[in-house]
């Protein structure tokens, strides 16, 4: 198992994605003799994991559960938070947009949760490289282990400084750099140095348009082009079967007895299968401004 | 501008390369082919003067040829700003306030005017432009700009620009896929270097493109095709290095079923294999034999209707249909070894994700591949209708063998950010297509307590009620 890379069996040393249900799984570490608890009971690793494949169901003593190869989205759904996060929604947006390919090399700050930095790693590798910049050191040092237990670590630089005093720590080298900080305007610097020469793209991450506003204008003064603001949002629809009831209008004057006795049972309702909308939904996650370095 | 730096041969336009052209926000994929005309937007011209440049030059067409523009540092000059009015109390639309007529104007750019000059022109003999605000004046000109200025810029293809250009151009030929639910599909299928995937796509290629820009030529593609030949005119478009397409499989989905019964002739030894394949010779043929193939043929055709006049010509025809023949031959033997390695590589049922994206109904689609992935695998359908996924996730919920299926679809919304004038742009909601994604779970065998099909299809009661708390 790797983030990157799929395997077949569940071997000790892997983190395993407990599947519980639709928004309810966790990650865990497997090791030989431990155990996980879950509201349907134990799992035992030793017998229900280790050696079994990805995908099977384990049986628990109140029910049961599946367990999952972990995917970088599958993480972002059950990572531990140490900060906001950012969603599957925002991240296919910025991978795509941001041209990030195998091979790419990547600057990202700050870290936080590592959500979006699985995603990247998983998409660059085998040949790329993500230098992650984080200013809070337990952070840094926490994300750190973490890929380091996803078999992720050769992929990935992790920095303890301050992007917008000491930059990315490169330069030169990316192809796209990705800011989610307060001041992301004070960074736009450090992300034309860390870009290559020849260009490369850029993404930055804001929830108030104000700061948008600061970003874009110092993006325009270092010489970025083909600005480009938007906002992605996830619809979710809920699969349902719902019936509705027929109004009974009496009977029909109109048509003559016989008629009558044959509507004498008409049904009361009406069944379809339709999707509902969840009844509260993000209704914004935050701006993701997208500029293209050109060659210098 | 230090550009002979011996890295940038990379960087640079060569002839054969596949380059999409960029005017303002309007794409269009071409190839750089000597004396080839290429039209876009009303205009005519040559891609030869690119070979050399660098991508992303800006060119401007003069007499049908690119001429490398010249870096305008001031691009946004404000010669003319300097009087602008408060608001437009007094401005009146009596259809005179341009000087210019349209004779005088096609006459500017008959004399060749270059585009900022036109516009300057334009600004000049504008009676409001100095009562207008800054604000409608920089639109003014902006506009202007955009109808006037011929330059062109040469883009390296990719991902986000093909599924820009598509969109925009011919959103029909791609099921109307929006780009944003391009997006979503590589990130939920997991899209990887090192993984087996397979891809049902009508979407001219754009989706198998897509798949394997993300792969970057590890691990291996299948592409399921429906007729007589997988559709890759968008691949083209991405101009992948050679050694890109020999990760890249074909199977056709007509064989699927034979497939899964074990009843596939993968060694194309049998009766219908010969037909099926020759079928799809004739239906689709490949694009190389499209290009010397048919006017070859039409050539023959022509030649026996002609007397033997001509003798050595004749013989030399002859000698020409004997090696088509033998072509032919050889295409049809390099099919069936293409149709043996698709199935050996789908013979494992072990691939490590299923991207669909058709305008086929998806459910009997996702029903009939889903078999060939491996457990613990995520699968992604796209539709442009929202209903036949509706019966593919109640279909899924009946079977079983996949978990965490989701409905959604995205909305996409652009910005105007501008001092002072910062405001969304148009919202983009419905239209982009939905999608159902999900991840394949084993189905039963390995734990043989747990009972029939009917247990594992609906969720117990208590996880169900837990279907509230969305984080």
């Amino acid at each position: 198992m790797s983030f990157a890379e799929y395997a077949d069996c569940i071997r000790e040393g892997d983190v395993a994605i407990v599947y519980l249900s639709h928004d309810s799984m966790m990650p865990v570490k497997v090791q030989r003799g431990a155990q996980t608890q879950t509201r349907y009971g134990v799992i035992r690793h030793s017998q229900d994991l280790i050696g079994h494949k990805y995908g099977s169901k384990v049986s628990c003593s109140k029910g049961w559960v599946y367990v999952l190869h972990p995917t970088p989205e599958l993480w972002t759904v059950s990572l531990p938070h140490r900060t906001q996060i950012l969603y599957t929604t925002d991240i296919s947006m910025i991978t795509m947009m941001l041209e990030l390919k195998p091979g790419s090399v990547v600057c990202e700050s700050g870290t936080g949760s590592g959500s979006l930095s699985h995603a990247i790693i998983r998409t660059i590798a085998p040949s790329g490289h993500l230098h992650t910049v984080e200013f809070h050191a337990k952070r840094a040092e926490k994300v750190e282990e973490e890929f380091v237990e996803h078999r992720v670590g050769h992929l990935v630089t992790v920095r303890n400084q301050d992007v917008c005093k000491e930059g990315f720590g490169v330069s030169g080298v990316a192809d796209a750099a990705f800011l989610d900080i307060p001041s992301p305007w004070d960074a736009v610097v450090h992300a034309k140095t860390a870009l290559k020469r020849q260009g490369g793209r850029v993404c930055s991450f804001s929830p108030c348009i104000e700061q948008v506003q600061r970003t874009c204008a110092a993006l325009t003064d270092h010489g970025f082009t083909e600005l480009c603001t938007i906002e992605v949002l996830l619809q979710v629809h809920d699969v349902r079967t719902v019936s509705l009831p027929l109004p009974d209008f009496g009977p029909d004057s109109d048509t003559n007895e016989e008629q009558n006795q044959n509507q004498s049972s008409p049904a009361s309702t009406t069944t379809i299968k339709t999707t509902t909308t969840p009844r509260e939904i993000p209704g914004h996650t935050g701006f993701l401004t997208f500029a293209t370095k050109p060659r210098t | 501008m230090a550009d002979n730096g011996e890295d940038d041969s990379q960087y640079k336009m060569r002839e054969g390369d596949y380059v999409v052209l960029k005017r303002g926000d309007i794409f269009k994929a071409a190839q750089i082919q000597a004396k080839k005309k290429v039209i876009f937007e009303k205009q005519w011209f040559f891609l030869d003067n690119a070979v050399g440049h660098l991508y992303n030059s800006t060119f401007e067409i003069h007499g049908g040829q690119l001429q490398p523009k010249k870096i305008a540092v001031a691009e946004g000059s404000t010669d003319s700003k300097e009087a602008a009015g408060v608001d437009n109390r007094n401005i009146v639309d009596d259809g005179k306030s341009q000087k210019l007529t349209r004779d005088d104007i096609e006459m500017l750019k008959e004399k060749g005017l270059k585009g900022q000059e036109i516009i300057q022109q334009l600004i000049d003999n504008s009676s409001t432009f100095r009562d207008k605000t800054e604000y409608a004046q920089d639109k003014y000109i902006k506009k202007k700009k955009k109808k006037y200025e011929n330059s062109i810029t040469l883009l390296k293809p990719s991902c986000r620009i093909l599924a820009l250009m598509y969109h925009g151009r011919e959103p029909g030929k791609i099921c109307h896929l929006r780009y944003d639910t391009l997006a979503q599909m590589l990130t939920l299928g997991n899209i990887h270097a090192g993984s087996k995937v397979l891809v049902f796509e009508t979407c001219a290629g754009l989706v198998l493109g897509a798949v394997m820009e993300r792969m970057g030529g590890h691990g291996s593609v299948v592409q399921m095709y429906p007729g007589g030949g997988p559709v890759r005119a968008g691949v083209d478009s991405f101009g992948f290095p050679a050694h890109f397409h020999n990760t890249l499989h074909e199977f056709p989905i007509s064989r699927v079923n034979a497939l899964l019964a074990g009843t596939l002739d993968a060694a194309g030894k049998g009766p219908s294999a010969d037909e099926q394949l020759t079928n799809a010779e004739e239906e689709q043929p490949q694009p190389a034999a499209e290009q010397q193939g048919s006017p070859e043929e039409l050539s023959v055709d022509t030649s026996t209707a002609d007397a033997d006049s001509r003798a050595p010509e004749e013989r030399e025809k002859e000698k020409r249909r004997e090696a088509k023949e033998q072509e032919k031959k050889q295409r049809l033997d390099e099919k069936r070894k293409k149709l043996a390695t698709a199935a050996a590589v789908l013979e494992g049922r072990n691939a490590d994700g299923l991207v669909i994206a058709s305008r086929f109904h998806p459910c009997p689609v996702l029903m009939g591949l889903l078999p060939l992935l491996a457990p613990s695998r995520p699968f992604v359908v796209y539709s442009q209708y929202k209903e036949p996924l509706v019966e593919c996730y109640a279909k899924l919920k009946e079977q079983g063998g996949t978990v965490n299926l989701q409905l959604t679809n995205t909305w996409l919304r652009h910005y105007q950010v501008l001092p002072n004038r910062t405001h969304p742009m148009l919202l983009m909601s419905g239209g982009g297509g939905y999608l159902l994604s999900g991840t394949t779970v084993a189905q039963g065998p390995s734990k043989p307590s747990k009972a029939a099909a009917s247990q594992s299809t609906e969720e117990p009661a208590p996880k169900r009620a837990k279907t509230v708390d969305t984080d």
